[in-house]
């Protein structure tokens, strides 16, 4: 403050100071910067070690672009939520309890497949109104509202489970699902016809039984891609997305302008439990089944590429790009060491230093960002 | 002491007359009076308790009050929302709850009014158009702000109140609200605010200036509402009082006005 007022004479701008930085602080203030600067390097390095393991060959590209995708569909949600200034921890726990949604009524009620993934969607919604609303409500912590959430979903997936198959797997959906559109949204494979062509192309491997090494795009993929896209364009192109800075930067500041501060969080709550319930009926459909442990710590895989993205973790500053980035160097490493015979123990390590790094970093953009103040 | 009632001049933007706000047991308003004019800058005055942050969170609607008439333009209004008191015309601006430190200038100076470009559902943010409005905004007050893409947090403490300011001026605001604006500055920053709520009231505005600062109040004030435990003392026309004497007002009694001459006049 003091040495401000020396520099800035009443009335007088301060330009000198921001002239020398913008050029440099408008790429440095960017939130994905760091996960696109990661990216590159894991790219780099498993394009060296991983050479000729079969990871870069079509297939093993589909598998890490896969789990990509699946991350990317929670992170959306999470970096989302995020920068609106909040948590949920609940993520994995709905990914597991949407799956039993869907499923039970499938195999025990004899609903048409379609009409459990409504429910499924419809009672996720309703869960994540109900963690919002209880958040904005008691203005407790989202971290230990949304771990109370975690606990009980997760509790009533393994006891529904149980109550109905008798063991924590309800399985045999595909039997009931039929040849229900719901199954190709979201386990099909789309453009299967350029994929042939392109075997027949030789741009990419042929299996021994003459069909393409890569049969289409899975539709997990597509799903990623759209929500992520729409993800983007809402948070930085529409009045929404303002809001949604404005409620995680500085909530008061936010409501005194006349931001529906509640609303907008509420709203975020229902995104990341919409955005597990695409992810839990990707899975059921392909397994054709829901399992109890279903998507067991993937809300701390969703805040990682979040953070790796640079979100930060006070809220109020991030990006989807960036949190899709996280997400990328998260299927790239984690299939990485896969392809290149690593002990997979270390995927561990290396993701916790990852996140390290990635906070520090995050907190010195934040600092440049902002002025030291 | 003359009550600051110029016959002549227009009716009040706002208006309260015996104001009473309790919260559950505690009487935080015991009938508060006040007026402000256009082209006027009324000081809120007083001691730490005395009210003067209820009443303006009444006046902006955060508060309901429990009894008392409250006129806009004369015409008797209740605000269940702060949104209510803005579209009013009532704009607040908090010491430290005004902008968002990690958004845009551009993006914090719409905040909550975004200029939308497109048709039907694909409405987008006007980005460039906020960009181009916050900078000539900020220009006209004599802040240059090379990019409206950086974050406010890049602002020092006077330019942040400023852009609060002209933001509400900006979106048509007759009335604004300014509570404690400079307590949290320096001497350079304070006197920048200072002048540009100079300004604002040269611009028909009428300002309400919350502060505990007697010499900040002086220096912009046209008149002195000085309340005491949740009463108005009186009011005073500039004219009407010295600086002294306001200080020993605002004191609410004697002692701080001894212990400063036995400190010199440092108090
Ligand atoms: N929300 C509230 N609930 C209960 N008491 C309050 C509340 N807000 C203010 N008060 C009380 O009202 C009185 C006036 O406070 P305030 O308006 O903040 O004074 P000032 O801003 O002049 O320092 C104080 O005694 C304060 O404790
Ligand atoms: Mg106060």
């Amino acid at each position: 403050m003091a040495e401000n007022s020396t520099v800035v004479a009443a009335g007088r701008p301060a330009d000198e100071r921001l002239q020398k930085q913008s050029g440099l602080r408008k790429l440095l203030s960017r939130p994905e910067l760091g996960a696109i600067a990661g990216t590159v390097l894991v790219f780099l390095f498993f394009g060296a070690t991983a050479h000729g393991t079969g990871m870069f060959a079509a297939d093993g590209i589909m598998n890490w672009i896969t789990v990509t995708a699946q991350l990317t569909i929670i992170a959306t949600g999470a970096a989302l939520l995020m920068v609106g200034g909040e948590f949920d921890l609940s993520v994995g726990s709905m990914i597991g309890f949407a799956g039993m949604m869907i499923a039970i009524p499938t195999v025990y009620f004899g609903w048409p497949v379609w009409a459990s993934v409504v429910f499924a969607f419809c009672g996720a919604l309703l869960i994540g109104f109900l963690n919002g609303l209880i958040v904005v409500r008691t203005r407790l912590p989202s971290f230990i509202v949304t771990l109370a959430s975690l606990y009980i979903l997760r509790g009533m997936t393994i006891a529904l489970s149980i109550l109905f198959a008798n063991r924590t797997i309800v399985s045999g959906v595909k039997n009931f699902a039929g040849d229900s559109i719901v199954v190709p949204l979201f386990s099909g494979k789309a453009f299967q016809g350029l994929f042939v062509w392109m075997a027949n192309a030789g741009i990419i491997g042929k299996l021994p039984n003459g069909q393409p090494s890569v049969q289409g795009i899975p539709a997990v993929v597509i799903w990623a891609f759209v929500i992520a896209l729409i993800g983007h364009i809402v948070l930085t192109r529409t009045r929404f997305g303002n809001w949604i800075f404005g409620a995680g930067g500085d909530a008061n500041a936010a409501r005194n302008v006349g931001v529906p501060v509640a609303r907008v969080k509420i709203t975020l709550f229902m995104v990341t439990a919409f955005c597990a319930t695409v992810y839990a009926t990707c899975q059921v459909m392909e397994f054709g089944s829901a399992a109890a442990d279903r998507g067991v710590l993937k809300e701390f895989e969703a805040i990682i590429a979040a953070v790796i993205g640079g979100c930060l973790l006070t809220g109020g500053y991030g990006s989807v790009v960036g949190a899709f980035f996280g997400a990328l160097i998260f299927g790239v490493v984690q299939m990485g060491i896969l392809f290149t015979g690593a002990p997979n123990d270390w995927f561990q390590v290396f993701l916790g230093l990852m996140l390290l790094t990635a906070v520090l970093f995050n907190s010195y953009i934040r600092r440049r960002a902002t002025g030291e103040r | 002491m003359s009550e600051a009632t110029n016959p002549s001049a227009a009716t009040p933007l706002i208006e309260v007359r015996d104001l009473v706000k309790h919260f559950g047991p505690v009487v935080a308003l015991n009938g508060v009076s006040m007026k402000v004019r256009p082209g006027e800058v009324l000081c809120l005055l007083g001691d730490n308790g005395a009210g003067k942050s209820t009443l303006i969170k009444t006046l902006s609607g955060v508060h309901k009050p429990t009894s008392g008439t409250f006129l806009v333009d004369g015409r008797p209004v209740s605000f269940s929302t702060p949104r209510d008191a803005l579209d009013a015309g009532i704009a607040t601006v908090y010491q430290d709850l005004a902008m968002v430190p990690l958004t845009s200038i551009a993006r914090n100076f719409f905040m909550g009014r975004e200029p939308m470009r497109g048709v039907g559902p694909f409405k987008f943010l006007d980005l460039a158009f906020a960009e181009r409005v916050a900078r000539e905004e900020m220009k006209k007050i004599g802040i240059d702000v090379r990019d409206p893409s950086q974050a406010v947090g890049t602002l020092s403490g006077g330019e942040r109140q400023c852009v609060a300011i002209a933001r509400a001026v900006y979106f048509g605001a007759k009335v604004l609200i300014l509570d404690e604006p400079t307590s949290a500055l320096g001497v350079a920053q304070t006197s920048m605010v200072l002048k540009y709520v100079h300004q604002v009231r040269a611009r028909g505005l009428g300002v309400i200036f919350i502060t505990h600062n007697v010499r900040h109040a002086y220096a912009v004030g046209n008149t002195f509402t000085v309340l005491n435990r949740g009463r108005t003392l009186g009011t005073y026309e500039k004219a009407a009082i010295g600086i002294e004497e306001l200080q020993n007002l605002m004191a609410g009694d004697k002692e701080l006005q001894l212990l400063s001459d036995d400190l010199g006049g440092m108090v």
